[in-house]
């Protein structure tokens, strides 16, 4: 299996996250490869966001949290890491499509512009790079200076995936990107990821098992211990752990035994 | 035979509450029709009385001539138009940079550094409650806080500048409360969307979150340049009431809502006075008409319908 030996694009070791005396996450530790689609499961409330909002220290920005343990990429501390740059080489797609009340162009070249980049011309050029990458450019290529809320959910949310790509992360997070869309626009969503991965380490969280299985290549398991913190139950190779998993817990959730 | 019975006589007493529910409500409807029927009355009566007095003695003439002074009343208004015009300017600009900057500190920046320090959240709660009572004080009051202070104290004399000063004390609270309402009504997720970009927090304040806020913050300027506008005593004490045009920002001058107050209560032109009062009015209906026109256009860009 050559993804197995991709590198380690995360290491995370013994990831504590705790909001005020309330333990979200507890000891987590996990190797995330690079250029791979690693997806998050787990019931309702076992801390699956908490983890994926930990790669890009979002949580930083919620009053009360506090992380201990640690996260490296690409061998550095993400806490070594100047926040803006590790942001942006760190894409995040949230569970909502939230597009920015601008434009689709200014929508797209809104990262970009904060970094300081004016040329027109070059703006120009990334905002339909990205848009191809997020497979929109066709759709929008004609209204690209009309509102961006005046575009459909799933168009939204490719849209804000483009958003991402325009400041070329080397690493995208998901938190349930096609939970609040329609199954077509789900299908296209997970169409776009499969195309990513070849240059773009994708983590995503999700609540649909199919989902998981067709289209990750690792899969991790959440759940939550009787103090409700979330903890890693089985992490490895997506067919392994839907084919023969090694814990009992997790073949019951995957069979729908519970969460 | 005792069930049936029982069931018969909780239908009809279920029937008789039903009458009386539906009583009351006939009842309370009429009510509410009453109360507003009579509130917009009163509100057309004052104004169709000020209108019916004031627009005889207007036309041009009254719109372009200078006041004369003294207690006949003679001459029009013209320089009181002009003055107003500097003084909300002057106020305005004094007041939206302060007000917003308070409202944006106080939203983006007081919960992280309230949490830091004892002391700085003693500050902003103190900071929050002054604007509350700010908010309830008396415009007298901020003008004798003003001739005090601008007037004699920092030697400003009456002048658009101390009045200016003093109406922005006034007009404060109203532009810090309704720039946070406007602030806080921003969804979280424009501010983790432009954050997760890497955008620093100071672009993001300036260019998604206050961008989305501009309807509501505007909606607070324009309410702050009609209680500019209509303010009579604070200016009173601050602004002087010359009735010559102000030449620098250190002269006194005179106020619309100045001139009817001066014309009433110290001449006999009692009809000037209704007519300079029927062109406050007409001022502030088309300002409110400016808000909703204003109000509704930045909210359909900000929420991208058209």
């Amino acid at each position: 299996m050559s993804i197995e030996q991709n590198h380690s694009k995360f290491v995370v070791k013994d990831l504590d996250v705790q909001y005020d005396d309330f333990r979200a996450l507890k000891e987590v530790t996990i190797d995330i490869r690079a250029n791979a689609i690693t997806s998050i499961i787990g019931p309702s409330g076992c801390g699956k966001s908490t983890f994926l909002r930990a790669f890009n220290r979002m949580n930083d920005l919620i009053p009360n949290v506090s992380t201990h343990g640690s996260i490296q990429k690409d061998g550095m501390d993400i806490c070594d890491h100047d926040i803006v740059e590790l942001r942006k080489s760190v894409g995040m797609i949230f569970q909502r499509p939230n597009p920015f009340p601008k434009t689709i162009f200014d929508n797209i070249a809104y990262g970009p512009r904060a970094h300081g980049l004016k040329s027109m011309t070059d703006l120009e050029e990334i905002v339909e790079r990205s848009l191809r990458q997020a497979a929109l450019w066709d759709e929008v290529k004609d209204t690209l200076h009309k509102s961006a809320l005046a575009i459909s959910g799933g168009q939204q949310q490719r849209l804000c995936i483009a958003r991402a790509l325009a400041v070329e992360p080397d690493v995208l997070l998901m938190d349930e990107p096609a939970s609040a869309l329609d199954p077509i626009a789900t299908l296209k969503i997970e169409e776009l990821i499969q195309n990513l991965r070849k240059d773009i380490t994708i983590i995503i969280v999700t609540h649909n098992m199919q989902q998981a299985a067709r289209a990750s290549d690792f899969t991790v398991f959440f759940n939550m211990d009787k103090d409700r913190a979330g903890y890693l139950v089985e992490f490895g190779e997506t067919t392994k752990v839907f084919t023969t998993p090694e814990k009992k817990l997790t073949e019951d959730y995957i069979s729908g035994r519970f969460g | 035979m005792t069930t049936e019975v029982e069931s018969i006589l909780s239908q009809a007493k279920n029937k008789r509450h039903l009458k009386r529910q539906k009583t009351i409500q006939t009842f309370g409807f009429i009510l509410v029709w009453v109360c507003g029927v009579l509130a917009v009355a009163a509100v057309l009566w004052i104004i169709g009385y000020v209108l019916s007095q004031g627009l005889p003695v207007i036309n041009l003439e009254f719109l372009t001539t200078r006041p004369a002074g003294g207690v006949s009343g003679e001459g029009g208004m013209s320089t009181t138009i002009v003055t107003t015009l500097y003084l909300v300017i002057l106020t305005i600009v004094i007041a939206t940079p302060l007000g917003l900057g308070a409202a944006i500190y106080l939203v983006e920046y007081a919960g992280d550094a309230s949490r830091e320090s004892r002391f700085i959240a003693l500050l902003v709660k103190a900071a929050r409650t002054g604007v509350e009572i700010l908010a309830g004080v008396p415009s007298i009051i901020f003008g004798l806080f003003g001739f005090a202070l601008f007037v004699s104290y920092m030697k400003l004399g009456f002048s658009l500048l101390s009045a200016a000063l003093s109406g922005a004390a006034l007009v404060l609270p109203t532009i810090i409360r309704t720039s946070e309402e406007a602030l806080l009504t921003v969804p979280r997720s424009y501010r983790e969307g432009s954050l997760s970009l890497g955008a620093t927090k100071g672009y993001t304040i300036f260019n998604v979150v206050l961008p989305s806020a501009l309807p509501g913050i505007v909606t607070g300027i324009v309410l702050s340049v009609g209680r500019i506008i209509s303010e009579t005593a604070i200016f009173w004490v601050t602004l002087g009431g010359s009735y010559h045009l102000p030449k620098s920002i250190m002269n006194s001058g005179r106020t619309m809502a100045l001139h009817v107050f001066m014309l009433a209560s110290e001449t006999r032109a009692f009809d000037k006075a209704m007519g300079t009062a029927s062109i406050l009015i007409i001022t502030i209906i088309l300002l409110n008409l400016i808000i909703n026109f204003i109000s509704r256009r930045l909210t359909a860009r900000v929420t991208g319908k058209k």
